[in-house]
């Protein structure tokens, strides 16, 4: 049910996205999403690659801090409203969303929300019982 | 212009008079701190020097010198010649890892102090006329009770205003009339800016002369603060190891330099690499033997300032020896907004929070009026979360333990694990960007 993300330390200094992209390209990794969280002084880069350990270790190879978090993937049916359905589930029951970021499929049917809750065993529970589909992260990294 | 002085007679004593009540003086302290002050005596039998070997000036070179880690090492009262019940005050100021150095002072000592600080004031050209507004920091900084006292014994009116509250002072300034200031001169360009802000022009208030000191500061900054607070601005000397404000002040007619009241403290400048004395103008280390203190006098204290001394007589007429504005440090210190600050301070407030690692740099700006220092941290995988707000706390408790140990605030950058550049050696903490 849940999804590996990698988190990035971002130094605030120019040409550090670009360098992380280009490591991962060098080592055939392919970026399925991604949210750059960010402050004045530093930010975060939070991705879901096809190989997650491969890019782990090729990042901290290269010297940057990089952490593994689990997230979920709940896929919905693009359009109006989306989004709001599983927010107001969610929040019904007090769980809160530490962040999310979201993208379009390819088909362009469905949209892919991911999500880290502060309540993770909760919100796939109850997200479950409400009928909305999680992907299985295979199928997310193959998106 | 005639000249003002607090002690006429001490103040423009022929150096052959000078001299011999140095002699005195200084023979009668050895003596005196060898019978008392162990850590003293050991260091000097470790020498091979006995209080009688003292028989003329240049003997002092036969002392061995005495450093911060000494005064550490006796951390709080080793160093004192006397128990505590003739001690009437203590004061303190930060030490380089965590343990302040202590300074004690006899009734008699405060006194001393007060009239040291009274010759500086009248140097400055102030008289019992005067309204002091003394913007210098109060509590165990030597520098606000110091002045203090200066200018009480002077007979001045002082204003016990202490640091901050801008405007509040500027209100002060102008309801109260103070006509002489006395504060860091990075916070008299602070005062400068906050009389901008009320509309307040200098020319309308009775400022009429600046001591400025406790902080490395240029001839820019000094017209800067003539100009944007319609007074002459002075340069005085002190440190708390000596017997705080005081030490040395700057007159009003000056040939350059400030004048160092030497028939209490005894100036001395050295190669701070071989400790050997340096001649009258070359640039060294400045070392001082204080002559007269009773609680908790120095032999030989080595200040780490960088300075030089003149003896040519002033066009003030004061036969007292010259030292320059002091350039640089011979050690790492820091003087961020008058507070010291060793970067060694820095790193024990690192080490003590889990996960942080020993690479630190410490970069020091001035951006307006005020010094910042930013402390750049390496961010390891054991800190790291991918939630900013982690990150942010991380920050602010890095923020408030250095506070509390220094009382500086500073800005915590993190960095990328191995962004701060390792060096073979000695690791560069300090990159200094002021323009002093």
């Amino acid at each position: 049910m849940r999804v590996e993300q990698i988190a990035v330390f971002l130094e605030n200094k120019s040409g550090r996205l670009a360098e992380i992209t280009a490591i991962l390209a060098e080592n055939n990794i392919n970026i399925r999403a991604l949210s750059v969280a960010d402050t004045a002084d530093f930010g975060i880069l939070r991705l879901i690659v096809d190989k997650v350990n491969e890019a782990e270790r090729a990042l901290k190879e290269k010297g940057f801090t990089v952490g593994k978090t689990s997230v979920i993937a709940v896929e919905v049916p693009d359009r109006t409203g989306g989004l709001a359905a599983v927010l107001d589930c969610i929040q019904k029951i007090g769980i809160n969303v530490e962040y999310m970021y979201a993208f379009v499929n390819k088909t362009g049917e469905n949209a892919v929300l991911i999500f880290r809750f502060d309540d993770m065993s909760r919100a796939i529970d109850l997200l479950q019982q409400e009928g909305f589909t999680i992907l299985q992260s295979s199928q997310v990294y193959n998106l | 212009m005639a000249t003002i002085y607090w002690d006429e007679e001490m103040e423009t004593l022929p150096r052959v008079g000078l001299e011999s009540i140095q002699l005195k003086r200084l023979q009668s302290l050895i003596a005196r701190v060898y019978r008392t002050v162990a850590p003293y005596r050991a260091k000097m039998d470790a020498a091979g020097v006995r209080p009688e070997d003292i028989r003329e000036l240049g003997d002092l070179r036969k002392l061995p010198f005495t450093t911060k880690d000494d005064l550490r090492e006796n951390y709080p009262f080793g160093m004192f010649t006397m128990g505590l019940d003739d001690v009437v005050r203590v004061h303190a100021s930060s030490g380089t890892t965590g343990k302040p150095t202590v300074v004690g002072y006899t009734k008699k000592d405060i006194d001393t102090w007060a009239n040291m600080m009274a010759r500086a004031l009248a140097c400055a050209g102030a008289t019992r006329g005067d309204m002091v507004h003394n913007a210098y920091g109060y509590g165990l900084f030597t520098g606000g009770l110091g002045a203090h006292y200066g200018a009480e014994k002077l007979g001045a009116t002082v204003i016990p205003v202490s640091g901050g509250n801008s405007k509040r002072q500027i209100t002060i300034m102008k309801d109260f009339g103070s006509t002489i200031l006395m504060s860091t001169p990075s916070y008299a360009l602070n005062l400068a800016e906050a009389m901008q802000q009320m509309n307040i022009d200098p020319a309308s208030l009775s400022l009429r002369v600046g001591i400025f000191g406790a902080e490395p500061w240029s001839e820019n900054m000094r017209e800067e603060v003539e100009k944007k607070l319609n007074l002459k601005a002075t340069d005085i000397y002190g440190l708390s190891e000596v017997i705080g404000p005081g030490v040395a002040q700057e007159c009003l007619q000056s040939s350059g330099g400030m004048h160092i009241f030497e028939d209490h403290f005894l100036p001395e400048i050295i190669d701070p690499d071989t400790g050997n004395v340096l001649g009258p103008g070359v640039q060294g280390e400045l070392v001082f033997t204080t002559l007269t203190k009773e609680a908790f006098p120095v032999i030989r204290y080595r200040t780490k300032d960088i300075t030089s001394l003149h003896y040519e007589t002033c066009n003030c007429g004061r036969t007292l020896v010259r030292m320059d504005k002091v350039t640089g440090r011979s050690d790492d210190m820091l003087i961020i907004r008058g507070v010291n600050v060793f970067p060694s301070q820095v790193e024990h407030v690192l080490m003590g929070i889990e996960g942080v690692e020993p690479h630190y740099q410490i970069i020091v700006e001035r951006e307006g009026t005020m010094d910042t220092m930013t402390v750049e941290v390496e961010v390891s995988d054991s800190l790291f979360t991918d939630e900013i707000r982690g990150l942010e706390q991380l920050a602010s408790r890095i923020t408030r333990d250095i506070k509390d140990m220094l009382g500086v605030t500073c800005r915590i950058k993190l960095v990328n694990p191995r962004a701060i550049q390792r060096s073979e050696g000695k690791a560069q903490r300090v990159i200094d960007r002021r323009k002093i």
